[in-house]
Order: structure tokens, then C-alpha cells, then sequence
């Protein structure tokens, strides 16, 4: 049961404030909750955790976009409804405004209040689905120039160096197109996050792929569809060690560790044939979330090195080997390395003819950071950077930097092999073909090499 | 159209500029009130956005209320939702101008268009104004009948709604019993879910005043319901499953099968992509099996995949709700989670809280086969540029050492941190190494080496320099340097801040002075000297006891400040296993992320529906206090056990004959410790059915105490006619439900006698007493001279309870009791037990 929903931008100010039951301060609630969540940095605590509780009160918070989206109640609730809810609230107001940012919300709040009135009622949840909302709500969603908004999130990835129509993931489900009637289409994304941490050898210590399958719908008459998967895909990994790295890379099975689905799947065929049915509703969600820690080849390959070259001078050697196709590219990469904290200047060396490279010293958190636009199959890439220390380093200086993370988008690769065989359409005959999209995209998660 | 951006950043309504847009907006809204201009409406909607975002902002807007209400005869729903907002605001604050409202709000409440009939009744309902009641009962009887769903699930809400405004006219005007209804017979599962969550909360708030609510409130978790409910949950949306799903978990089953057709039923909802409904299901899983060990463990099994995926996938919040669930797992049964114990690994850009709970993690399922790596990854994280989290992984090492048998490598790691010459990783280590010291005294000779090369003049934290200086007056015979160290330290006593670090150089100087006397002499003077003139009164007295001490009689000082030690088996535990398994069962809430029961965060009437927070929640459970003696015992009991609920284990070895399926034993080892003094104290009661082990605890408590083992005494005479079970077990969760269930069979009030009243000075006296007479407490409180108690027994040969509340008052020397049983018929039997107990109390 929630009693006040509300949305701060970074700066702390209201843009939408619900109060659904009217049992608390209301002006208050919103600033308590703000000066919390800033200061909690300052008290030596890290980072706020989404829920924490202040005189009896108890404050919920996502953050989505660079928004606050904040629930508040008195009541000991289920934490994981509340936070699933105020993601949901957040999905929603997307899916009709195309693009969820502070400027779009302000523009729309007119219709972000009317939809709040009806995915909750006096502190219970109603309903958070798109579609059904449609009949409720009657405000025209004011859409903003995604072109001028900077890329942000996820969405981002898809408007680089792919065919793509980029404009899919930031149009509303509900306004209409200046042409006059909507494009039929449907977008598949199989996303895939990659953790793995290698040791200082370069062997694999941990690795797993955290799934996604998200649809977004622009049908209308609501069809089947009918998702076709691998059909040698087995879930499960009985017997066997969670981290077993026997089999190997490059061919055989996908086997998911565990995977769950939207509720709209219907999951009858799914043992047979490893196809998925379902009426897709408005809007985006995951069909199916899916993890695997069955060995597989990481995309990138790290050495790391650093070692002492002199009095107070210290010497790093990056290199990045990039272990996939030459036809396949990764973008936005970005290499970080936590230095000794007495590191004073660095300077860089880069290979001769490379471009797109980025360097830098950060000097605030004594961080390196190796920016690289794009990085081509079977490349590799090398870095030197010469430190100057102000102190003598005690001990191994191997414990005094590291690890080295990245970060990193591959469009139209996959590292699991899960694959949509095919997307089926039941639909009636119709003069107008629908556009069928199935798009891969794999990123890095926490992608690690220790020193 | 925007709301002007200044306004946006000069959000306080004191602000002068806010006005004079006010006293505007009011002149336009008049203009366009009464016009039926073509186009007009579109005027209307920016001025509405205007006075929508001021008020968003906190912009005193309610001078426009007349306006507001005139510019809304219209037939543009998106006006009308507008005004619907505006006056759902201000109603509360403008009574009076509420009353304007009524019309409209009512004329729309008859509208051909459901939606309009719909947000118009919502809007009545939302208008918290008390004097208006008498409008609302004629429109949301005729919602509740509506003919659209919409409407009736608008309608349920605002009964609720109504009941908080005025609950006496809701219920007047029959509302529940209608809801009641509405529940089973209607084709919408959402009206179906509202009626559900609007007479959850009208009974629970009823209940403690009237007996028929607090029946109607059970009614909802009888057999009937719960399964017309459980059974068409996949046409309920995701939240509405949530809410039956909570419902479930309360649900007592009749037998076994009756579980499995529910587990059965339930199992694909652990598929769903929503955490809240996955949860919620694991709830209804673990609570249902609680009783069934085996089960119960292949539960634990079955979920634990489902909640990996839940933690991998989704935003970073949501993953952490699941993983606080996971933690308290995790933390219960530790065996089953050990060959996972790669999924608790840190990634570096988690967050802190996310780290820490991990690490926690990683340090229960540490165990023979995976200590080597998970204390490698652990090293790793000591040179985390995030140092808090630098410093907890430093003391889950710690932690892994003081549980393993096999501590050989990871005394090398620790004493590697002492070489890294960081100093927060120095002084975590060093306030490591001593508990490791003081466990493991044969390693004293690898750990003395390396921290006698560390200069105390790098050690800066109180703890940690408290630890090194610890060690200076243990070791002294093997640290060279130990006495003049100590005298270095010494010299700069007026430096030293800390109080609890001149406390420990006070003892460590006395304890290097019995080794190396004349190396400390000069040294032990003048911190004597020092400490004498301490301005701090715990330092002063430790100095003159000491130097009093050495007067008297040096080799008597020397036994006293220097005895031979046993190593420390078990540190004791910080959570009692009361507050865990009270965490446990308000699983899939707050009281899991907060680590914390219910009761310590939120007061009574919030603690959700069906919680027994009015009889129990605040009361301290008994026996709280006597946990850290005990719990060297419960970190010994058998691990493989650990599913058991944590108190339960202790009991099992009590109690052997528990027959009952549903009363599993979870009333805590607390009672051994009770029996335990008991026997020491009141040597004419005891127990002569005590099983091997409790006898045994017993044991070793005397001889801790060097009183040898007692005689036995005689039992207490038998009661007339009712024979009372000497050991009864009863968990809480069980008291609660049956608490709730059963009628009261007696109330009666009984005069105490004066003894007895003096006597109560100690609450905790009055429980043991009435152990003595079969009668166990379950949960005490209150202060002078209100207390409150809850006791239970049973019949010795069956398994039928008798439970009682007792609200006794000190300063009338009343005491008056509420006797609840499963057998009525003996309740009058048992009350008289209960009274000859009482009237006993105080009387030597």
C-alpha cells in the first residue's frame, strides 16, 4: 500500500507529486527523502540503498533516466512490489511519451497525472499495463525531438552503425504519426550483459550472460505471435557444478541456467519445440530473462601490466585483443584503471595510426581511462602510459592499482548463440505487411582483469 | 504548454511571485467560466496545466477553487480529470468549498459514460472531507452495483476510502458485508482484488474492537476463500497475485495434501518475470513446508535458481530486493548455498549495499571445500579503491577464520594484509589477528613475528591500536621490544584520546610487568601515575584497582590481571534467533532489507494486514536478554539442522514428542537457560522429564558456576483433575493463529497478593515462576505498573492448549486474565491451575 508517489529530477525538484491517501507531510516527504539520498554519500555510506526508512516512514526509489521515481508508505510492504512497481510506473510513462526524460515529463505531466490515477487507486495498484491504460487515459502525449536529447541508456545502442530505423525505441506507443495511420512493426531485441572476471594469468574466474528478450509492439488487432528459440536450448544445469567450464566454446547446446517470462507467454509448445506464444501487449517488456554461466568465449581479451621503471616512476601496458569477426564491430568502449593513489602525471602513448583514442588522467579518483570509438574483429589495441609518483610505492605495486575494467556495446553479436529462428505472425488477412525486427546487442556488465 | 521555468526553480509557495501569477490565473479562469466560445476549451486546458503544475511545486493555488469549480461544467474529459485533480487536493484544506464540488461530482456520477461515472465517484471518495459523508453512501451503493467494471472497481476503493473518512457510516451503511459478497461473485478479477485489499484493511482495523471483525478478518483465510482465490490466480493481474499470494502464505493447511495441491498449483508462478509474484510464491513455499524438514529443503532447492535469475536480471534496485531475500536464505541454511558461492562475488561497480550483503554472504557458505577461493577473491577486494567495502572483506577473512577448523592459509593472508602497509588494512588486520589470537592461541609465534615489526606509531585507529596493545601485554615474553614499546606509548598518555585504548595499556603494561619485571618497572609506574590523574572515571578506577591491588599482594594481582586463559570457542552472535526467525516470517517485506522484525521499524496499526502487532509486535519477547550465554551452545548444534527455524534446533533437542503437525517447535533455547537458573535458584521445582540434552546444558552451566550438579528435587504436587504438559513447546506463529481463532473461554480478574506485587519489581521473576507450574511465557512487556503477559500450556497427554493473556496492574493489584483453549471444557480446570500459580508468586 503506498501513500505518495512522486518524481525528483536531479536536482531535487518536484516534477509530478501524487499523494494517494493523505497520511503524510505532504510537503515534506519529498525533501526529507532528497536530503537523505544526497547526503548519504557524505556520511561515509556509499551510495543510498533503494529503500530506507526515516522517522516511521519508509521511501522507495528508482532511478531511471537521471529521475528520482520515489513511492513513500508507513506500512511494512513487500519491498521487491514497490521497486517493481515504481520500474513499471516509469516503463509505462515511456511508453507513451516515447521518450522518458525531464524535459519530456514536464511537457506531459498533465498526462503522466492522469495515468498515475489509474495505475493506483488509494495506495493499491490497479493496473500497469499499457494497453489496458489506452482506454483510461485520454491526454495526446506532446513527443519531443528525440533528436536533440543526447543518447542515453540502452536505447542508445542501437542508433550507431546499424540499418536500423532508430527511431523505434523512442516512439510512443500511443501517438499518432504525422503520417496519419501507424507503421505496423514489431521490434525483438536479445540483449545480453557479460560478467567475467579474469585473473592476473588471464585465466576466466567467473563468467556469466544475464539474458533479455524484449519486445516492443506496434501491431495493431493484437495478433499472435509465435517466437521461435534454438531448438537444442535446455534449461537446467542438473547435476553438474554451477560453474563447470568441461564443454566447449563455439559449438553444442545452450543450456540456460534458469530463465523466467512475461506473464503473456504462453509456454505450452515451449517444451516440445522451444517456441514461445503470445499476444504481445502494447508496449516494451522483457518476454524472457534468461542467465547462463556455461563457459563461453569473451568477446575481449585484457593484458594488463604495470611495473616500476625508475625512482617515483611506474610504467602501464594495456593491450585489448578483440576475439570476434572481423565483420562485427564494438563501439563506445571504454577501458578504466585505478592507478596508485601518490600517481601525480601521467602521460600517454598510443600506436602509431591510432584514431578514435581517447586518453586521460583523472585526477580526482587517480583513474586512467582508454576511450576507444570502435574496435574491429581481430584487432588489438595497445596503450603505454608513464606514471610519476610523489612517493616511494611500499610493497607490490600490483596492490596498489587495478582491476582493469571495460566497458563495451557489440551490436549484432551474441556470445550465448540463443537465436530467434523465427517470428511468426497469426494474422488475418491484411493488406499491410508488418516489419518484423530482431536485433542483437551484446554489453558488457562487469568485464574485469585483475593484476 | 510548459509551466513557466522560473516558477520551476523558486518552488516555495512564500514566494511573491507565485501570488500575483495566482490572482492572474484567477482573473482568466473567470473570463473563459461562463463563455461557450468555440475553441474555449482548449483555453481552459492550459490555464488548468498552469494551476496543476503551481500546485505540483507547492504553489498555494486554493484561492482558485471557486474558479476551478465554475470553468468545470464541461464535457471535456480531460478538463473534468483536471478539475478532478485540482479539487481532489484542496478539498481537505476548503471544506466548505468542497460543498460546491458535491453537484457536479454527483450529476456526473449518473452519466451515461462509465468512465465518466467512474472518475467522478473517485473524485467523491478522494474529498477527505468528514461533513460530506452523507453524499457519498447514495452514489457508491449504486457504483458498487454499476453495470461496468470500472465503476465497481472505482466503487470498492471508495469504500475504503469512505472507511477512513467516517468508519461508522461505512459500516452503517453495510458496506463490507456488500464487499464481502462482490468478492466471490464478480466476473472482474481487479474488482475481485479491491474488495480483497479494501476488507483486509476494514476488518484488521475493526478487529481490535469488535469480536465479529476480527472473525470476518479469519474468515478470509478459511479454506473456501483462500482456494476460490488461489484457483483462478493466472486470470488476476501480476499485482493482484501478489495480494493473493500474500493471503496464501497465511493460510493454515489442513494436511499434507492440502499443501502439495497448493505447492502444485503455485509452481509456474516461480517462472514469472515479476520478483514481487516470484516472492511472494516462495513465501507461500516455505511457510507451507515448515513443518516438513525434507520438503522444506527441497524448497530451498527449487527456488534458489528462480531468485539467481530475479538478482541477474532487471534494475539494480529491484535486484537488491531479491538479493536481501537471498541474504536471509543464505544466512538460514548456508550448506545449501556453499557450492554457489561464486554468484555472491563483488562486481566491481555494484553498489556498497549490494557489496556488503554479498560479502556477508560469502562468509556463511564458506566451508572445507571452497574456503581456499572464496578468501582469494576476498583478498582481492582489500585493495578495492572503495574502502569500506576494503574493510569489510578484510573482517569477512577474519569472520571465515574464526568458523573453519583449518585456518593455516588464511593466517598467512591475514598477516599479508599487515604487510601492505595501507592503514585501514593494518588496523582491520590487527584487530583480526587478536581474535584469531585469542581463538587460536598456538598461533601466536607466526602472528607475534609479523606484528612486532609494525610500528605502533602507524596504528591511529582506537580499535586497532587497543588490539596491537592487546597483544604487547599478552605476548611480552616473546616481543623483544614489548616493554619499551609499551613505554613509548606511555610517555605520550596525555596524546592518547581514546579511553578504551588507556584502558588496554593500563592492563597490557600490568600483564608485561609479571613477565619482564624490571624492564616494565619504570614503565608501569608511570602509567600508573597517569592513569591516577586520568580525567576519564573508567581509566582513573582501573589505575587505582590496580595500584591497590599490587599493594595488597603482588602474586594475588598477578592471578587476577594475568591468569592463564582457554582459548575462546564461539564469539557470540549479535541477532538473536528470536529477531531472525521473527524476520523470517514477515519474509517478502520490509523487515528483510531492514534486517530488522516489524516491530522495531513501524508502529502497530502498519505492520500490514493479519499481523498480530496489537497483541504481541511491541511486547519484548521473553528470555531476549539471556541469548549471548546461550548461543555458544547454538553454534555447535549440528549444521545440517540449520533449516530448521534457528531457536527450533535448540528445542529439538529438548523436546522430543512433538505431535502436533503445525506446532513446530520454535519457542527458544532461552527456556533451557531458565530452567537452568531456575534449578539453581528454586531447587523445589524442577522437571523430572528432561530429556539427555537439556539435562546436559543444565549441567554445564552449574559447573561453570562451581556449584557441582543439584540433587533432585521432588516434583511439585500434582494439580487437581488437569495434568499439565511440564515442557509444553509452542512456536509464536502458532500462538498468533490460534490467538486469532479461538473464542475466549474465560476472563476473569484476580487479585494479587502484596508479595506477589513486590515481587513483580522483576517481571522476569513472575515467568519463571510459572515455568515452574507448567505455564510457559511466550511474551512479556510493559512498565510499572502495567504489565503484560502471554503465557500458554498444554495437557500433558495431548496436544491441546490453553493460552492466556495477562494484563496485570501493579498499583491496584489486579490482574486480569483472558484464558483462550483448544478443549473449552477444561478451560475452568486450567484457569484454576493458572490462579493457584499466581497467587503462589512472591510468597517464599
Amino acid at each position: 500500500m503506498i501513500s505518495q508517489f512522486f518524481v525528483l529530477s536531479q536536482r531535487g525538484d518536484n516534477i509530478v507529486f501524487r499523494d494517494y491517501r493523505g497520511e503524510m507531510q505532504q510537503k515534506g516527504s519529498a525533501e526529507i527523502f532528497f536530503r537523505k539520498v544526497k547526503f548519504w554519500k557524505d556520511d561515509g555510506e556509499g551510495d543510498a540503498p533503494p529503500v530506507f526508512n526515516v522517522d516511521g516512514v519508509n521511501y522507495f526509489h528508482v532511478k531511471v533516466a537521471g529521475l528520482l521515481f520515489v513511492a513513500t508508505t508507513r506500512v511494512n510492504v513487500s519491498p521487491s512490489l514497490v521497486l517493481e512497481l515504481l520500474q513499471r510506473i516509469a516503463r509505462v510513462i515511456k511508453d507513451y511519451l516515447g521518450v522518458l526524460n525531464e524535459e519530456s515529463l514536464r511537457k506531459n505531466f498533465v498526462l503522466v497525472y492522469e495515468l498515475l490515477d489509474e495505475v493506483i487507486d488509494f495506495g493499491y495498484v490497479q493496473t500497469t499495463s499499457t494497453e489496458i491504460l489506452k482506454s483510461y487515459v485520454f491526454n495526446e502525449p506532446i513527443i519531443i525531438d528525440a533528436a536533440r536529447i543526447p543518447n542515453l541508456g540502452p536505447a542508445a545502442i542501437f542508433m550507431q552503425g546499424t540499418k536500423m530505423p532508430g527511431t523505434a525505441v523512442t516512439k510512443s506507443v500511443v501517438a499518432n504519426e504525422p503520417g496519419g495511420r501507424k507503421r505496423e512493426e514489431i521490434f525483438v531485441d536479445i540483449i545480453e550483459k557479460l560478467s567475467v572476471t579474469f585473473s592476473s594469468s588471464g585465466y576466466i574466474l567467473t563468467s556469466e550472460i544475464d539474458g533479455t528478450i524484449q519486445m516492443k509492439s506496434f501491431l495493431t488487432g493484437n495478433p499472435e505471435i509465435r517466437l521461435a528459440l534454438n531448438e537444442d536450448l535446455s534449461i537446467g544445469r542438473e547435476g553438474r557444478s554451477i560453474y563447470d567450464y568441461r564443454s566447449s566454446s563455439g559449438s553444442g547446446p545452450v543450456i540456460l541456467d534458469d530463465c523466467n517470462f512475461h506473464e503473456s507467454v504462453q509456454l505450452d509448445n515451449f517444451e516440445v519445440d522451444r517456441t514461445l506464444t503470445l499476444v504481445p501487449p502494447d508496449g516494451e517488456f522483457s518476454v524472457m530473462n534468461y542467465r547462463i554461466t556455461q563457459e563461453f568465449k569473451p568477446p575481449f581479451r585484457i593484458n594488463a601490466l604495470i611495473e616500476e621503471a625508475g625512482p617515483l616512476k611506474a610504467e602501464v601496458i594495456l593491450k585489448v585483443h578483440a576475439e570476434f569477426l572481423s565483420s562485427i564491430s564494438a563501439n563506445t568502449v571504454l577501458v578504466q584503471m585505478p592507478l596508485p593513489t601518490y600517481t601525480t602525471r601521467v602521460s600517454f602513448e598510443l600506436e602509431p595510426g591510432a584514431v578514435g583514442n581517447t586518453t586521460d588522467f583523472k585526477e580526482s579518483n587517480k583513474r586512467l581511462e582508454w576511450g576507444l570509438e570502435k574496435i574491429v574483429g581481430g584487432s588489438v589495441h595497445t596503450l603505454r602510459a608513464k606514471l610519476t609518483f610523489s612517493q616511494e610505492p611500499h610493497g607490490n605495486i600490483t596492490k596498489e592499482a587495478g582491476p582493469v575494467s571495460m566497458t563495451f556495446t557489440i551490436p549484432m553479436y551474441n556470445v550465448s548463440r540463443l537465436q530467434v529462428k523465427y517470428l511468426l505472425m497469426a494474422r488475418k488477412s491484411d493488406g499491410h505487411k508488418a516489419y518484423r525486427w530482431v536485433r542483437y546487442v551484446t554489453q558488457a556488465n562487469s568485464y574485469v582483469a585483475r593484476l | 504548454m510548459a509551466p513557466p521555468a522560473q516558477s520551476q526553480r523558486s518552488p516555495s509557495p512564500s514566494q511573491p511571485s507565485g501570488k500575483s501569477e495566482v490572482s492572474d490565473l484567477k482573473s482568466q479562469l473567470r473570463q473563459l467560466a461562463g463563455s461557450r466560445a468555440p475553441g474555449v476549451d482548449d483555453s481552459k486546458r492550459d490555464l488548468f496545466k498552469k494551476v496543476i503544475s503551481y500546485m505540483t511545486i507547492g504553489i498555494d493555488v486554493s484561492a482558485l477553487f471557486g474558479e476551478m469549480v465554475m470553468c468545470s461544467a464541461t464535457s471535456d474529459i480531460v478538463l473534468k480529470k483536471m478539475c478532478y485533480l485540482y479539487v481532489g487536493n484542496y478539498a481537505k484544506v476548503n471544506p466548505d468549498l468542497a460543498l460546491l464540488t458535491i453537484n457536479f461530482l454527483q450529476k456526473d456520477c449518473q452519466d451515461q459514460d462509465p468512465m465518466i461515472r467512474g472518475l467522478a465517484l473517485r473524485s467523491l471518495c478522494s474529498l477527505r472531507v468528514a461533513n460530506l459523508v452523507e453524499y457519498l453512501v447514495g452514489p457508491l451503493g449504486l457504483g458498487l452495483k454499476d453495470s461496468n467494471s470500472y465503476v465497481r472497481m472505482v466503487a470498492v476503493i471508495g469504500v475504503l476510502k469512505l472507511y477512513h473518512i467516517s468508519a461508522s457510516t461505512c459500516i452503517d451503511a453495510d458496506f463490507p458485508v456488500i464487499l464481502k459478497n462482490l468478492m466471490i461473485t464478480d466476473s472482474d478479477t481487479q474488482v475481485v482484488a479491491n474488495c480483497l485489499s479494501a476488507l483486509q484493511e476494514i476488518w484488521s482495523a475493526e478487529a481490535s474492537t469488535s469480536e465479529e471483525a476480527s472473525r470476518e478478518r479469519e474468515g478470509l483465510l478459511s479454506k473456501p476463500i483462500v482456494y476460490f482465490l488461489l484457483n483462478k490466480i493466472r486470470e488476476f493481474n501480476e499485482w493482484a497475485q501478489c495480494l493473493v499470494l500474500e493471503l496464501a502464505a497465511k493460510y493454515v493447511p489442513s494436511d499434507n495434501n492440502d499443501i502439495f495441491d497448493i505447492m502444485n498449483l503455485l509452481e509456474d508462478r516461480l517462472q514469472h518475470a515479476n520478483g514481487a509474484v516470484v516472492l511472494a510464491t516462495i513465501k507461500v513455499f516455505l511457510h507451507l513446508t515448515l513443518s516438513m524438514t525434507d520438503v522444506h529443503q527441497q524448497v530451498y532447492e527449487r527456488i534458489k535458481a528462480p531468485l539467481l535469475t530475479l538478482v541477474s536480471s532487471g534494475s539494480p534496485e529491484q535486484s537488491y530486493a531479491v538479493l536481501s531475500h537471498l541474504h536471509l536464505l543464505v544466512m538460514r541454511a548456508p550448506f545449501i548455498f556453499s557450492s554457489d558461492y561464486k554468484h555472491f562475488y563483488c562486481q566491481y561497480n555494484e553498489p556498497s549495499y549490494v557489496k556488503k550483503l554479498k560479502l556477508e554472504m560469502l562468509t556463511a557458505v564458506a566451508n572445507e571445500s571452497n574456503t581456499y577461493e572464496i578468501v582469494t577473491e576476498l583478498c582481492e577486494y582489500a585493495a578495492n579503491v572503495d574502502i569500506p567495502i576494503a574493510r569489510e572483506s578484510i573482517r569477512a577473512v577474519g569472520k571465515i577464520a574464526l568458523q573453519q577448523y583449518d585456518v593455516n592459509a588464511i593466517v598467512d593472508r591475514l598477516l599479508q594484509f599487515l604487510e601492505m602497509e595501507k592503514d585501514y588494512v593494518t588496523a582491520e588486520a590487527l584487530v583480526l589477528v587478536k581474535d584469531l589470537l585469542r581463538k587460536y592461541p598456538q598461533w601466536s609465534h607466526d602472528c607475534i613475528a609479523v606484528v612486532g615489526n609494525i610500528s605502533s606509531k602507524n596504528v591511529q585507529e582506537p580499535k586497532a591500536k587497543a588490539a596491537l596493545i592487546w597483544m604487547l601485554g599478552e605476548y611480552s615474553q616473546d616481543m623483544q621490544d614489548a616493554p619499551y614499546i609499551l613505554e613509548g606509548l606511555i610517555e605520550s598518555w596525555d596524546e592518547e584520546h581514546s579511553a578504551e585504548v588507556r584502558l588496554h595499556l593500563l592492563t597490557a603494561v600490568m600483564k608485561c610487568f609479571f613477565k619482564r619485571p624490571p624492564e616494565t618497572q619504570k614503565a608501569l609506574g608511570a602509567a600508573l601515575a597517569a592513569g591516577l590523574a586520568d580525567f576519564h572515571q573508567d581509566v582513573h578506577d582501573r589505575a587505582l584497582f590496580y595500584y591497590r591491588l599490587l599493594q595488597h599482594n603482588v602474586s594475588v594481582a598477578e592471578r587476577v590481571v594475568n591468569p592463564p586463559k582457554q582459548a575462546v570457542s564461539v564469539f557470540a552472535d549479535t541477532q538473536s534467533s528470536e529477531i531472525k526467525d521473527r524476520i523470517f516470517d514477515e519474509f517478502n517485506s520490509l523487515s528483510v532489507v531492514y534486517q530488522k522484525p516489524s516491530y522495531m521499524f513501524t508502529d502497530k496499526e502498519h505492520r500490514g494486514p493479519f499481523e498480530f502487532s496489537e497483541e504481541l509486535g511491541n511486547l519484548s519477547i521473553a528470555g531476549e536478554s539471556a541469548d549471548n550465554v546461550v548461543s555458544a551452545q547454538r553454534v555447535e548444534a549440528n549444521d545440517k539442522d540449520l533449516l530448521l527455524s534457528t531457536s527450533e534446533k535448540e528445542e529439538a533437542k529438548i523436546s522430543t514428542g512433538n505431535d502436533s503437525a503445525y506446532s513446530a517447535p520454535m519457542y527458544d533455547a532461552s527456556s533451557v537457560l531458565v530452567t537452568a537458573s531456575q534449578t539453581l535458584m528454586e531447587p523445589a521445582i524442577s522437571n523430572p522429564t528432561l530429556p539427555g540434552q537439556a539435562t546436559q546444558a543444565i549441567l554445564a552451566i552449574d559447573d561453570l558456576l562451581g556449584l557441582g550438579i543439584p540433587a533432585a528435587p521432588a516434583p511439585p504436587p500434582p494439580p487437581p483433575q488437569l495434568k499439565l504438559h511440564t515442557r509444553a513447546v509452542l512456536d509464536p506463529a502458532t500462538f498468533q493463529q490460534k490467538w486469532r481463532q479461538l473464542p475466549v473461554a474465560l476472563s476473569q480478574e484476580y487479585s494479587l497478593s502484596p508479595q506477589g506485587i513486590a515481587a513483580l519489581t522483576a517481571p522476569q521473576a513472575l515467568l519463571r515462576h510459572m515455568q515452574g507450574h507448567s505455564i510457559q511465557c511466550i511474551a512479556s512487556g510493559g512498565q510499572s505498573p502495567n504489565f503484560k503477559f502471554f503465557f500458554f500450556a498444554q495437557k500433558a497427554e495431548e496436544p491441546s492448549n490453553y493460552l492466556v493473556e495477562c494484563i496485570i496492574n501493579s498499583s491496584s493489584a489486579k490482574a486480569q486474565m483472558k484464558i483462550k483453549a483448544d478443549d473449552q471444557s477444561t478451560s475452568q480446570a486450567f484457569s484454576d491451575i493458572f490462579q493457584s500459580a499466581l497467587s503462589k508468586f512472591g510468597v517464599p
